[in-house]
């Protein structure tokens, strides 16, 4: 539910790096969002629609790329994607695990014209 | 043409921002301040309720309480002895964001206190993802919840920096697997700090109001 301060947010940066760029047009916005990070759904894009209209950004393409949580086995090394059970390992069923991926939440890149 | 601007930049860096703002506020007042996230009813005033009467003649205790409509748990923080409790309405956001606390901030003269205690809105999603700017934030567990909870929700339990697991006098009537609940955790979040406490019967409730007093005092 806190979509709208996404958008929000996600617009602010977008209109900001443009204008740094000397950009006319916003036309596409890349997201990365890692599984551990926050829950973002697909009303940010309903949103967008709506507060992005009569900006530079309005009509622009939101790319999420949404990065799955990775975890790294202290044991046996192994690399894996935890399932929503549990947390071992799923080579050696060691419980010393580590996260190596799935804390990403940034604006990755803009396309301008 | 089209030309690719990289931005690499945090999704919430404005709410970032006024966090560190107020941080810094809070902090040269001497203050210390915790913002105390958990599930609806997980036991976040009651653990406040139980609080304020320990630190009674300690320590002077300030509380900013976040809801969606009422002012019931600002009103239950003042009858238990907060020298000020304030209420903030987020009129139907599901969290507290670092704007909301500064303008609770503004109504505070932070020299007058030596503990800043924040209720966030009770969610066990969004209140992770918006800093607050406190110097600890801490998740309130509870037993009923069940012990999936830390794989289920795990972004709200990988940016804590203390868990209070509550409740734990329901623990010989509910199924609850507390290695299980602790190796999830584990990896969340490795080494945090808990405190297994029950707001009913008292127990455990020590060892947190000592870690507050010693954090509080310090600031001094
Ligand atoms: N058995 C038991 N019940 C508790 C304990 N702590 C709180 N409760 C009960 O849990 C319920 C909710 O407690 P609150 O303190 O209002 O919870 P909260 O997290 O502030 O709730 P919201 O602000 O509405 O999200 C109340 O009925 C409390 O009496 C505890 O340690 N043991
Ligand atoms: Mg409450
Ligand atoms: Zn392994």
């Amino acid at each position: 539910m806190h979509e709208l301060a996404v958008t929000q947010s996600i617009l602010d940066i977008s209109l900001r790096h443009a204008k740094d760029a000397g950009a006319k047009q916003i036309t596409g916005i890349s997201l990365v969002i890692g599984e551990f990070a926050s829950i973002v759904d697909d009303s940010v894009q309903f949103y967008w629609e709506m507060i992005a209209d009569g900006t530079i950004a309005q009509g622009a393409q939101l790319h999420f790329e949404r990065i799955r949580g990775e975890m790294i086995c202290a044991n046996c090394k192994h690399s894996f994607h935890p399932d929503d059970i549990d947390f071992v390992c799923p080579n050696c069923e060691s419980p010393f695990v580590q996260i190596t991926k799935g804390d990403e939440f940034r604006v990755d890149s803009i396309d301008v014209e | 043409m089209t030309t690719r601007v990289p931005v690499v930049e945090k999704i919430l860096s404005a709410n970032d921002r006024i966090a560190e703002e107020n941080h810094a506020r809070i902090e040269s007042a001497g203050v210390f301040s915790i913002n105390i996230m958990a599930a609806p009813g997980a036991g976040k005033t009651s653990l406040i309720e139980q609080t304020l009467p320990r630190l009674k003649g300690k320590l002077r205790v300030a509380v900013v309480d976040g809801d969606i409509a009422t002012s019931i748990d600002a009103d239950r923080a003042a009858k238990a002895g907060a020298q000020a409790a304030i209420q903030i309405n987020t009129g139907g956001d599901c969290h507290l964001d670092a704007i909301m606390l500064r303008s609770a901030l503004e109504q505070l003269d932070l020299t007058q206190f030596d503990l800043l205690i924040v209720e966030n809105v009770g969610n066990l999603v969004c209140p992770a993802s918006f800093k607050l700017g406190t110097h600890k934030s801490v998740l309130v567990a509870s037993i009923p919840e069940g012990d999936d909870k830390p794989y289920k929700y795990p972004g709200m339990y990988r940016g804590v920096d203390a868990l209070v697991i509550n409740k734990i006098d329901l623990l010989p009537y509910i199924p609850f697997k507390m290695d299980y609940f602790e190796r999830g955790v584990q990896v969340l979040n490795p080494g945090v700090l808990t405190f297994p406490l029950s707001c009913r019967t008292g127990e455990g409730l020590d060892v947190w109001i000592e870690w507050l007093t010693q954090h509080a005092t310090h600031k001094k």
